[in-house]
């Protein structure tokens, strides 16, 4: 990581935090007058932060003796050998807390520490966030509490219990949908009281300015790293890159060092859920309509009132009713192309990564693996074998075995290879 | 018809306007307008009626409580002007309070035109700044709508300043940092406030009203804010007590608008005792 690409790429926010501009693009700050004083403080912090040298390499530091980054990029030969076309696996699953979430959350607290504020806050849905931000609170030593819905806290009680084993405090959150977005609700007023000492971790590259712009500079390693290590071992860039897209931040830190490489097609992942047809699902930028959600506009899953709808997938990573605003505007400029992956598509995935290359990605993962699949066969057809597509392995399956045991009948003894058919 | 009616009544018989807040659709759509018929009858000078919203990060347990049962009834924004129409044809200002996104599934400029040909005065927008706002200020100058944002103890004297311009009926002011919700005590931080927005106004050379809201719920809070040699302000802006009375009496409606009267009633002579 010494040679950092270009800070800048031709699809970044302007200065007010719009992707596409303020009439026809996406982003902004649609928040409580009461935030923005604190919002415009982060903003002159982070930017301050991102042109500091120190800072700069201090957070590098932290993320490769603590973090155990950067991850390598992984060429998948069995798997490659069965689809007829090179994928690369750019292994997110092998950092610190089992995900890329721990660039985001470190960069975050970093910054948190050099603004001098005592106390984060975030919110998580699985928990993975939540037990990040625990860690990264942990490392700097600075209080910490997670909201999490109280549908959640049920659902996942093993992470509930590693982060009060980190030293934060959780709190279940029962209003709305008592799930994701509630919790962010519910994160949002505990800053709205507590901004002068209290950084909110935000959790993904959505939200109000500059949070969707910060995040993708904790996480743009994915892709920085990503684009050098295959230059350095195949001499060229992928045909395409692929990554699960929930609130988008392992995406956009996969997207951000290719934006500006035309011949790269990129491709997100959306949690398709039981299928359109059925409603439940929680692919945002194809079936939801422009709106404002948790300060930023963008696409949002939303009835004809406005009012939120609940979204749903098998992955807990992916269910948001929302999307990051640079995601909706890369697929509004269509320089990325945003596609659904079903449950049922992603265990198939997760069952075949597992066998093929011993390997249990993270659900959400999967869904890039899945769809990474579908355009690598594609790119095969056309291309032969030299066709070479780079899936972010985001995160490792550890924590989804529950789900696993459920959706294969595990314990039962059930073969893996039957649900599948 | 502006809120600014309201105040200047009030201010020619030298007391502080007295808003009232409740959700519409709660707890039904016809249960909500008898109940601000109610808050009308027993002195409000304005009423404010909310939008209720899946996502409300600026209020506390309280309004989010009926919020979430006027939307469980299947509350529709057209219900919600509605009861503007059935509010402001007593003569008394109605503003809505709402956050954003429902505005703009709606249609900024429908939304605007509807709620003028209900009679609405306008939009108080707890989550849109006038930075924000371009398209809503064209819709409400169109229509000659009050344009209500807020201003806190964390902003900066230059965002008072393009706040309160960008104002038309009055600021809000809120009183505490924090969401919504009723305090024991009042904020000290709501003076000051109120200064840094007067000294704005002055500068601007305009008198737009300022009101004070976030944790008031007693006739001695009122009194407090509305008091001219203490906060000093213009309007009192009170919202999760009057729905408290309500959610205090599920089963007895009656006995729930009897609360709401003495409660408004309490807080009435409050803006009158300053």
């Amino acid at each position: 990581m010494t040679t950092r690409p270009e800070r800048t790429t031709t699809y970044d926010a302007d200065a007010l935090g719009w992707f596409g501009g303020p009439e026809e693009g996406f982003g902004g700050r649609f928040m409580p007058e009461a935030l923005v004083a604190a919002l415009d403080e982060l903003t002159v912090a982070w930017q301050d932060a991102m042109a500091d040298p120190e800072f700069v390499a201090e957070f590098d530091t932290i993320l490769r003796e603590y973090a155990g980054l950067p991850s390598p990029l992984y060429l998948a030969e069995r798997l490659s050998a069965q689809v007829g076309a090179r994928i690369l696996l750019k292994r997110e699953d092998l950092a610190h807390t089992g995900a890329h979430k721990i660039r985001n959350v470190l960069g975050q607290a970093l910054l948190t520490r050099r603004m001098g504020k005592t106390r984060v806050i975030a919110e998580t849905g699985a928990g993975q966030h939540g037990v990040a931000s625990a860690t990264a609170a942990a490392y700097f030593g600075l209080d910490c509490t997670v909201y999490m819905g109280s549908v959640d806290t049920r659902r996942q009680a093993l992470n509930v219990a590693r982060m009060n084993l980190l030293g934060a405090t959780v709190v279940p959150v029962d209003s709305g949908s008592a799930t994701l977005k509630d919790a962010i609700n519910e994160a949002l007023r505990d800053w709205v009281a507590s901004v002068d000492h209290t950084a909110y971790l935000f959790g993904t590259a959505a939200g109000p300015h500059p949070f969707p712009s910060m995040v993708r500079d904790f996480t743009r390693g994915i892709g920085d790293e990503a684009r050098a290590q295959c230059l350095d071992r195949f001499g060229r860039l992928p045909d395409a890159i692929a990554a699960c897209v929930g609130g988008g931040s392992n995406a956009i830190g996969l997207f951000t060092a290719f934006l500006d490489d035309a011949d790269v097609a990129i491709y997100g992942f959306e949690a398709g859920g039981e299928g359109f047809e059925t409603g439940r699902h929680a692919a945002t930028i194809h079936a939801g309509e422009r709106g404002v959600l948790h300060g930023a506009r963008t696409y949002v899953l939303q009835d004809e009132d406005g009012q939120t709808l609940e979204s749903h997938s098998i992955s807990a990573g992916l269910d948001y009713p929302g999307v990051g605003p640079q995601h909706a505007h890369l697929a509004a400029t269509g320089r990325a192309t945003y596609l659904p992956v079903t449950d049922d598509e992603a265990m198939a995935a997760l069952a075949l990564l597992s066998r093929t290359e011993g390997i249990i990605p993270a659900i959400e993962s999967a869904h890039a693996v899945a769809g990474g699949l579908r355009v690598a066969e594609r790119l095969a057809a056309e291309q032969g074998p030299d066709a070479t597509v780079l899936i972010n392995l985001s995160g490792r399956g550890d924590k989804d075995m529950g789900t696993a045991i459920e959706y294969f009948g595990l314990v039962d003894g059930q073969d893996a290879e039957e649900p599948i058919g | 018809m502006s809120t600014r009616t309201a105040f200047e009544r009030a201010r020619a018989e030298g007391r502080a306007t007295l808003v009232g807040y409740l959700p519409a659709g709660f707890p039904d759509v016809a249960g909500g307008i008898d109940a601000m018929l109610a808050m009308v009858d027993a002195g409000c000078d304005v009423i404010e009626v909310g939008l209720p919203y899946s996502d409300p990060v600026m209020d506390g347990p309280t309004i989010q409580a009926a919020a979430q049962q006027a939307l469980d009834r299947g509350v529709r924004t057209a219900d919600v002007l509605r009861t503007v129409e059935a509010v402001a044809a007593t003569g008394t200002p109605t503003v809505v309070m709402t956050y954003w996104n429902p505005v703009e599934r709606y249609g900024v400029a429908r939304f605007a035109a509807d709620l003028a040909n209900a009679g609405g005065a306008g939009l108080i927008t707890p989550d849109l700044t006038p930075d924000s706002a371009p398209e809503w200020i064209a819709a409400a100058d169109a229509h000659d709508l009050d344009k209500v944002f807020l201003v806190a103890p964390s902003s900066t004297d230059e965002r008072i300043a393009m706040t309160t311009a960008a104002c038309r009926g009055f600021v809000y002011a809120t009183a505490v940092m924090g969401v919504t919700g009723a305090r024991a005590t009042t904020s000290d931080l709501a003076g000051p406030l109120v200064a840094r927005a007067r000294t704005a106004i002055s500068a601007a050379g305009t008198d737009l009203p300022v009101g004070v809201g976030v944790g008031v719920s007693t006739g001695d809070q009122a009194a407090e804010v509305a008091a001219k040699d203490g906060i000093g302000a213009d309007g009192v802006i009170v919202g999760s007590a009057f729905v408290r009375t309500l959610l205090d009496h599920p089963d007895d409606r009656a006995a729930g608008l009897r609360a709401l009267r003495a409660l408004t009633e309490e807080l009435a002579a409050g803006v009158r005792r300053a």
